[in-house]
């Protein structure tokens, strides 16, 4: 990108809000750095602000930096969450992309624009790397034509949260039985003796509907086909799904309805879907328990939430880059990052490995609720410009959450207002 | 050669130099006085107003790839594809009822308000603080804890139930989230209109007022033939910058509401930033942009021309 390109993005974003950007992709060649010692500084975008995660990257970058002199400075950038990936495409539209990034459902966008730096030959070129010790269920997402763009450090699945001192209080329990309507049944009994809610599918807020494919998916349903071209919204099995959400929040009562707020974690709700890696907000102020997914009427099935971490071609040092990407990524680093995130090698996917660095799972609740899980998972709905796909389908099914509304009709029209957007 | 020819040729020689203004006369210091002066502030219009509205013409007639880099010609493209985007109308037209329910509802607030504050009782000071003190509340602060009250388990609907009034979903109706938008927009502006109105009124003499009790004027017709003409330029500015910030409102959309539920609530200062910033669609968010400073303007424009119709002492 030209200096002027660069003024011209500053000075748009300030007035108008509007950027430019540029970058361009290249493989990395599996070959010695020939930089000078100290003249490659690296930077890596982050969500976490988490002290003890930062601490370990920078541990990691330590080590890393003791065996390679050229490099100078390695430093994690954390972005808040929310705007992320605002964030992260704002910098790279201002040439001034990181070396290194976290990423989510921005994945296919990059992948799609070459604007990530193919790892596959790269890793399995890096001595006692384990390339093959990747499940595959869990690099498809970040793959295209069986190459690796980013390598997927966290792989949480959902999970069923129970707050079993609120079942008591309602005066039912949880048996071996676990379905979506046995939920509904004993949240709805929760709400009506407790007042407190029954489940709640966390970070949905009745916006981010991908989070409810944590439910549709013991349906059999999905949002687009697996070429991502067809809208499946509209499907029977969808329908079906989705009148069981809208009976929970306007009939049986059994899910908070839109506008309410309620947080498992405070104790305000008998059952939560949340990722494993959400266990962390237990504090012990009730009793709980962590199990899978209710099944659906098709049955079990396991859902994932999913982040991966690639290396930007815009990068000036995408040898480098690659290169610790490798070493951040290798069996004994992978090891230390399993502590906080669900690992995707399989070497390190037991129980009692996951244990170890866990304080609120058990190892058998870990073994149910990740290991037993990641083989068979699906990833949450995932597409090329997410965010626009995102915001209308959320346009869409804001009719949805109405006591009368037509379930049938308006994901009929959610599938009309998607459609153009997965054709683009 | 005389000494007096000496002296006439002497003066003759140095005679245009003589008559030569100096450069820096009185008048060219006060020029570059004034142009120093104002050089600041038009450093500041050109880079931060005139080159980002010129970007913005040429990206709106470009396609931008952002991740790929590229800058693709594609002439009015964009323009076309302002009367072929299924959301705009309703873009516009949620942009159009909350510019006039914020223009409409701020003016007629701040003026009552400053009409019942112009009056000497007890405590009006501190009515005066407590009507101003929200102008001064980051904005974002403010709309996230209207956020909260305007739940449906929120602080509003539990106040209402004390009376027996089961109180909407604010935020999640078509019904009513644009109210909820507009007035929480409101009562956090209006304090800069009402200081305003404050300022005229009381510039109004007092001994026209005296003159028309004297003559049998009530209440109504003092304000409106008295007050009114007198305060209408103050009118005029306020009813300007209100209709410019109710076009430029962002934030309180964007927390509150989303633009939702569906696009009731999706102004077009919001659906210029889904464009450019979340969908990356640089280009066309160009084109929404430039398309609503052509509003502001022509909206202004048309305020300046009619001011002689209504403005006192414009004619």
């Amino acid at each position: 990108m030209t200096s002027a390109k660069k003024l011209g993005a500053a000075a748009a974003v300030a007035v108008m809000g509007l950027a430019l950007a540029g970058c361009a992709a290249s493989a990395p060649e599996p070959v010695e750095t020939t930089a000078a010692p100290g003249s490659v500084d690296l930077r890596m975008s982050v969500w976490t602000s988490n002290e003890d995660q930062l601490a370990l990257f920078d541990e990691i970058a330590e080590a890393y930096k003791a065996d390679h002199p050229e490099i100078g400075e390695i430093t994690y950038e954390s972005l808040p969450f929310a705007d992320y990936n605002t964030t992260l495409t704002t910098q790279i539209a201002g040439g001034n992309a990181p070396d290194l990034a976290w990423m989510g459902d921005l994945s296919h966008d990059l992948i799609d624009a070459d604007a990530l730096v193919p790892l596959t030959d790269a890793l399995k070129g890096t001595k006692g790397w384990g390339y093959d010790d990747l499940l595959g269920s869990v690099t498809a997402e970040f793959s295209a034509d069986d190459e690796l763009y980013a390598y997927p450090f966290s792989n949480s699945p959902f999970a069923l949260y129970v707050n079993k001192d609120l079942l008591a209080q309602a005066g039912v329990a949880l048996d071996d039985e676990v379905t979506w309507e046995k939920i509904s049944e004993l949240g709805a009994a929760v709400h009506q003796t407790t007042g407190k809610a029954g489940f709640v599918i966390r970070d949905f807020d009745y916006a981010n509907w991908g989070q409810l494919a944590t439910v549709w998916t013991g349906w059999g349903a999905s949002a687009w086909s697996a070429d991502g071209a067809t809208c499946t919204m509209d499907s029977p099995e969808m329908v079906d799904a989705f009148t069981f959400l809208h009976d929970a929040a306007f009939v049986d009562q059994s899910m908070p309805g839109p506008g309410t707020t309620a947080d498992f974690f405070a104790g305000d709700a008998a059952f939560t879907v949340a990722q494993v890696s959400r266990a962390a907000l237990l504090d012990g102020s009730f009793a709980y328990d962590v199990i899978p997914l209710p099944s659906g009427p098709e049955g079990d099935y396991s859902v994932i939430g999913q982040a991966g971490v690639g290396v930007l071609s815009s990068s000036p040092h995408v040898q480098e880059a690659t290169d610790f990407l490798a070493f951040l990524t290798d069996p004994e680093n992978a090891e230390k990052l399993a502590q906080y995130f669900p690992p995707p090698r399989e070497s390190l996917l037991t129980g009692e490995k996951l244990a170890e660095n866990n304080p609120k799972l058990t190892a058998d609740q870990l073994q149910s609720v990740v290991v037993d899980q990641l083989p068979d998972a699906v990833t949450l709905p995932n597409h090329t410009g997410p965010a626009e796909i995102k915001a209308a389908g959320k346009t869409a099914l804001d009719a949805m959450w109405l006591a009368d509304a037509d379930v049938k009709a308006v994901l009929g029209a959610t599938c009309d207002a998607l459609t153009p957007l997965l054709a683009k | 050669m005389t000494a007096v020819e000496t002296v006439v040729e002497s003066r003759g020689a140095q005679a245009p130099r003589d008559l030569r203004r100096p450069f820096w006369t009185t008048r060219r210091r006060d020029q570059l006085t004034g142009y120093l002066f104002i050089a600041p502030q038009l450093a500041g219009v050109v880079l931060f107003v005139l080159v980002p509205v010129g970007l913005g013409i040429w990206y709106s007639l470009n396609e931008w790839n952002i991740f790929r880099g590229e800058l693709t010609f594609v002439g009015g493209d964009n323009y076309a594809a302002l009367f072929s985007d299924p959301q705009l109308p309703a873009v516009l037209g949620a942009t159009a009822i909350f510019s006039i329910g914020i223009v409409v509802l701020n003016i007629a607030l701040g003026l009552g308000l400053a009409v019942l504050l112009n009056r000497r009782f007890r405590g009006v000071t501190f009515f005066r603080t407590v009507f101003f003190s929200p102008v001064v509340v980051s904005v974002v602060a403010w709309t996230l804890v209207w956020g909260f009250l305007l739940q449906d388990n929120g602080g509003i609907n539990a106040l209402l139930a004390v009376f027996g009034i089961d109180g909407p979903n604010w935020l999640l109706s078509g019904d009513t989230a644009m109210i909820s938008v507009i007035v929480t927009q409101v009562i956090r502006s209006v304090g800069v209109n009402m200081v305003l109105f404050l300022a005229a009124l009381q510039g109004v003499p007092s001994e026209l007022y005296e003159a028309a009790r004297i003559d049998g004027a009530g209440a109504g017709r003092i304000f409106f033939r008295i007050t009114l003409p007198l305060i209408s330029p103050t009118l005029m500015l306020t009813a300007v910058i209100t209709i410019v910030g109710a076009l430029q409102a962002f934030a309180n959309v964007a927390v509150l509401t989303g633009g939702g539920p569906g696009l009731s609530t999706t102004v077009l200062v919001y659906y210029v930033f889904q464009q450019a910033f979340e969908f990356n669609d640089i280009g066309y968010g160009s084109t929404l942009a430039l398309m609503l400073l052509t509003f502001v303007m022509l909206l202004t424009l048309l305020q300046w021309q009619l001011r002689r119709k209504w403005v006192f002492y414009e004619d």
